[in-house]
């Protein structure tokens, strides 16, 4: 890359803005995934302004841009590909307005998604997307890779938060789409862009929804001797229309590694456990409880508690949340895979990947948000291993294709990335690639941000194309 | 040399008689505007449809998709139309699974079928849109027309989990499926929401389905002031109170809901504001609802309150979710606004109230949850002083929601004052982005050319 670029950033930006010694791009090039890029150059922008005018000076120089929150991502989104400028939003993190009476929040990107539920929390209302990461990842990773959490089962992902949005376009352009108080006239651009991840557009304000606190939260822990007993509860509990506000399952295996780490309460002689909530208004949260009680014992549950306070419960989702982290302690790396499955095939579903494993051997964990068929397993691996690394990641594609086999999809909260790039040709046709192509074009048409993502690279993907037959859409044999 | 002219005898010749109409009356009945096509295409598939798009592509002709017709109003009149194409014989449910809650639809199937389909599995797709008994499920989607129920359920943007529709170069394309989670591939589909069939020609639609609930509650009261109803609805909202729906209407609404459905909502309209609340739940939620609504109500020094029995809330529920497009017929001479992203207030309700009055004109409104506004505007005269001061309400009312950076949309409005003003109110920032998408759909503006906001 041209020195050049990088004098002309410092001047716009300051030294203290502007990263470009190996070392430091060295802590740039990993996200939460397997994937790697390294920058050319980091740079911090304050403001709308900034990141305007570096997405122009880039362009002078003709190097690929790419935006980034957090760096907690799992699907490569947020890595510089094929180099470049990463503009990192880090220093773009103030709240810029509470309208509490819309219920409304207006954030710069570099806002930790926990810190709006911080800032509004005294007023009875929450941000309600919730992934993982949600204490450190932020609100611009979010939009982008319309991210989800245990509780969108009831509430939705990003996307149905997020009313407006201000963006710097690939050729520097500054523009808003949306409305404050939703529902803007012409075509829904907001819901083009959040979830286009990071390739269309750089967002630098976003508007989001703030949801009211429930009445009554009931959390429960239901312990399964098998396996089969755990997924037909949750089976049953979507086929008898309960949508709880979450419905996570952890296996025995993955309860024993967290209970190692976190001490959350967790039996560790179980085979699964459901870590179910229900909430409202007292009435609707204590008959849905009840209700789903009910279902858990009549498909053999072993036990069924309920948290008592506040401090079970937060101990119980501590224990949920951190369960990726717990898994750190038992081998050097490991591969979360997101994928999602039609919500009646998963007994089906965790079966093969039982045997997948197996075949492979590899002990593959499973922490998933089963309610909406959001599957996460969990391959354990040692990266320096060349022949282990390259077997987790033939586990993990082979997870996948069996998930699309069943109906399902590639990702339900991680997305594609530059890890699942090349599988896209599972689902969609030239004709759908012709299309997205062209829509990527009409906002990005050289490419200049985020490249390599979402679209497969290599030539031959044919050869993974499944064969098509009238059958719902997104759906395959 | 085939000219645009002959094309519809080169269509027939294709696809034979039973798909391509030229008669008379099958023209009338897809016209906009005063405006007919040259042909109505009834394709039975989707490689039909496809193969028919291609042909207009081919042969630049502008195309307009059409179910049962119902909504054909909204909009601009389109700038050119040689073909419509109706997707009436497209009725195949092509994917329930119950058990998962998902469903995969046909573009054609109107929703009071998909409605039977589903109940029989104790099951529904919460969408309250006017037109309820006619429309169909592409038509429902392609226009965005409100559901009444968005309190609870959201729109069709938070269910609809995937669609399959026909691009403007005539290639069968698709985005999202049939899973309720799933964010591979741009979400595409949210965008023809609402498109006004100017992005694609949606063929088949994936929902997420929805239990039915145990039973269902309305309420509503009356209250002597504007400020108190608004007061009213703003304690209930910070209650939290799970509700369907709620919506507040002013004493004319209420005057033309009582003609409307002949006396047979029992009640009589004075001169008080009117709040209706829906919800649903098995009995301890509704009795916990139906006391907090009352006695917020007798905070709120309601006149009256009531708690309907089912079979009349269900008469209250349907016609109010059908107010949209009973309210377009209340007068010869009226307008109907749609406000959208404007929290509004009681002094701004009183504000409308007064300009009307000030105006001679005489004016309903309906407010909704989500900051959703109806207003129609109307007199009974047709006089030219009476259109006069019409076109000019409703140029102020449409600046000022602007101004207060609100979307306005005029629904409904005589041809005469339509050929003056632009239905899709002033031209947003960021038109050319909807520009380029446009572009990218449909290279060629084949698609209900002029239809859309800034004459897309």
């Amino acid at each position: 890359m041209d020195p050049a670029l990088t004098r002309e950033l410092k001047i716009l930006l300051g030294p203290d803005s502007v990263l470009s010694d190996e070392l430091d791009l060295m802590l740039y090039e990993f996200d939460g995934s397997v994937e790697k890029g390294r920058p050319d150059v980091v740079v911090f922008p304050h403001t709308t302004e900034h990141v305007s005018r570096i997405v122009k000076l880039a362009n002078k120089y003709q190097v690929p841009i790419v935006g980034r929150g957090a760096g907690t991502g799992l699907s490569g989104g947020a890595l510089a590909r094929r180099g470049g400028v990463m503009i990192v939003f880090a220093r773009m993190n103030r709240i810029l307005q509470l309208d509490l009476g819309n219920r409304r929040a207006v954030v710069q990107p570099g806002v930790v998604n926990l810190d709006i539920t911080r800032a509004v929390e005294h007023a009875g209302l929450y941000f309600a997307p919730d992934p993982s990461s949600q204490k450190s990842s932020t609100i611009g990773g979010n939009v982008a890779e319309n991210a989800g959490g245990p509780h969108t089962l009831a509430s939705g992902l990003t996307t149905n938060h997020v009313t407006a949005l201000e963006l710097v376009l690939p050729d520097g352009e500054i523009v808003r789409v949306g409305s404050h108080l939703g529902d803007a006239s012409g075509y829904d651009l907001c819901g083009l862009f959040v979830g286009s991840e990071g390739t269309l557009a750089l967002a630098t304000e976003v508007t989001v929804k703030l949801s009211r606190k429930a009445e009554l939260v009931k959390t429960l822990l239901a312990v399964f001797d098998t396996v089969p007993d755990a997924s037909r509860t949750v089976a049953e509990i979507t086929a008898r229309g309960i949508t709880p506000a979450a419905c996570e399952m952890l296996d025995g295996w993955t309860l024993g590694v967290i209970e190692d780490y976190i001490h959350a309460g967790f039996p560790r002689d179980s085979a699964a456990v459901l870590l179910l909530e229900v909430e409202g208004i007292c009435e609707t949260a204590e008959s849905q409880a009840s209700a789903v009680a009910r279902i858990c014992l009549t498909n053999r549950a072993r036990e069924v508690r309920t948290a008592r306070d506040d401090r079970e419960r937060d101990l119980l989702w501590k224990g949920r949340k951190n369960a990726f982290g717990a898994m750190g302690r038992l081998a050097p790396s490991n591969y979360v895979l997101d994928g999602v499955i039609p919500r009646s095939r998963l007994p089906e579903a965790l079966e093969k990947i039982r045997e997948i494993g197996a075949r492979a051997g590899f002990r593959i964990g499973n922490i998933f948000h089963a309610g909406d068929g959001n599957l996460h397993p969990i391959v354990l691996f040692d990266p320096r291993d060349a022949q282990q690394f390259k077997n987790a990641i033939a586990v993990a594609e082979e997870i996948i294709r069996m998930c699309v086999s069943l109906g399902g999809t590639l990702t339900g909260e991680h997305g594609v990335g530059m890890e699942k790039n090349e599988l896209m040709p599972l689902l969609f046709t030239d004709a759908d690639f012709d299309l997205m192509r062209r829509i990527h074009d009409a906002f990005n048409p050289d490419s200049s941000l985020n490249p390599g993502k979402i679209f497969p690279i290599s030539k031959g993907c044919g050869e993974i194309r499944i064969r098509k037959s009238r059958q719902p859409v997104g759906s395959h044999v | 040399m085939n000219t645009v002219a002959d094309f519809p005898g080169r269509l027939e010749a294709l696809f034979g008689t039973e798909c391509v109409r030229i008669s008379e009356s099958e023209l009338r009945g897809a016209a906009i505007a005063g405006q007919q096509p040259l042909v109505v295409a009834k394709p039975r598939t989707v490689r039909e449809v496809a193969e028919i798009v291609r042909f207009a592509a081919a042969e630049k002709l502008a195309v307009v998709c059409c179910g049962s017709r119902s909504k054909l109003e909204l909009g601009m009149p389109p700038s050119r139309y040689d073909l419509a194409i109706d997707f009436t014989r497209l009725r195949e449910i092509v994917h329930y699974d119950p058990a998962d809650l998902t469903l995969s639809v046909d573009a054609g199937l109107t929703l009071s079928e998909i409605s039977s389909v589903l109940a029989e599995r104790n099951q529904w797709l919460p969408l309250a849109v006017p037109f309820a008994a006619s429309a169909t499920v592409g038509g429902t989607i392609a226009s965005g027309v409100d559901s009444a129920l968005r309190l609870s359920y959201g729109t069709a943007r938070d269910f609809l989990i995937g669609a399959e529709f026909v691009d403007g170069t005539g290639r069968v394309c698709k985005s999202g499926g049939c899973v309720v989670k799933n964010v591979t591939g741009y979400d595409l589909h949210k965008l023809l929401i609402g498109s006004l069939g100017t992005l694609a020609a949606i063929t088949r639609l994936n929902f997420r389905t929805f239990p039915l609930p145990d039973s269902r509650g309305v309420f509503f009261a009356t209250f002597p002031s504007c400020e108190a109803a608004f007061q009213f609805r703003s304690s209930v909202e910070q209650s939290g109170l799970p509700l369907t729906n709620l919506e507040l209407f002013n004493p004319e609404f209420a005057h033309l809901l009582a003609a409307h459905a002949k006396d047979a909502l029992r009640f009589s309209p004075g001169d008080y504001w009117i709040a209706y609340a829906a919800f649903e739940g098995n009995q301890p939620v509704l009795g916990r609802i139906q006391r907090d609504l009352q006695t917020n109500a007798a905070d709120r020094e309601a006149d009256r309150s009531e708690i309907l029995d089912e079979k009349a809330g269900a008469l209250w529920s349907r016609e109010l979710r059908d107010a949209p497009d009973w309210l377009r017929k209340a007068a010869p001479n009226l307008a109907l606004l749609r406000i959208a992203g404007l929290c509004l207030t009681s002094s701004h309700a009183a504000e409308v109230v007064n300009r009307s009055v000030e105006a001679g004109l005489r004016h309903a409104l309906l407010a909704r949850p989500s900051n959703v506004t109806y207003l129609a505007v109307f007199s009974e005269s047709e006089a030219q002083a009476d259109c006069i001061a019409l076109e000019s309400r409703v140029s102020e009312c449409m600046s000022l929601a602007h101004a207060k950076k609100a979307s306005v949309t005029l629904l409904h409005a005589p041809a005469w004052l339509k050929d003056h003003l632009n239905v899709w109110g002033p031209t947003r920032p960021d038109f050319p982005l909807m520009q380029r998408l446009k572009q990218a759909f449909d290279p060629q503006a084949i698609f209900a050319p002029g239809r859309f906001a800034g004459g897309i």
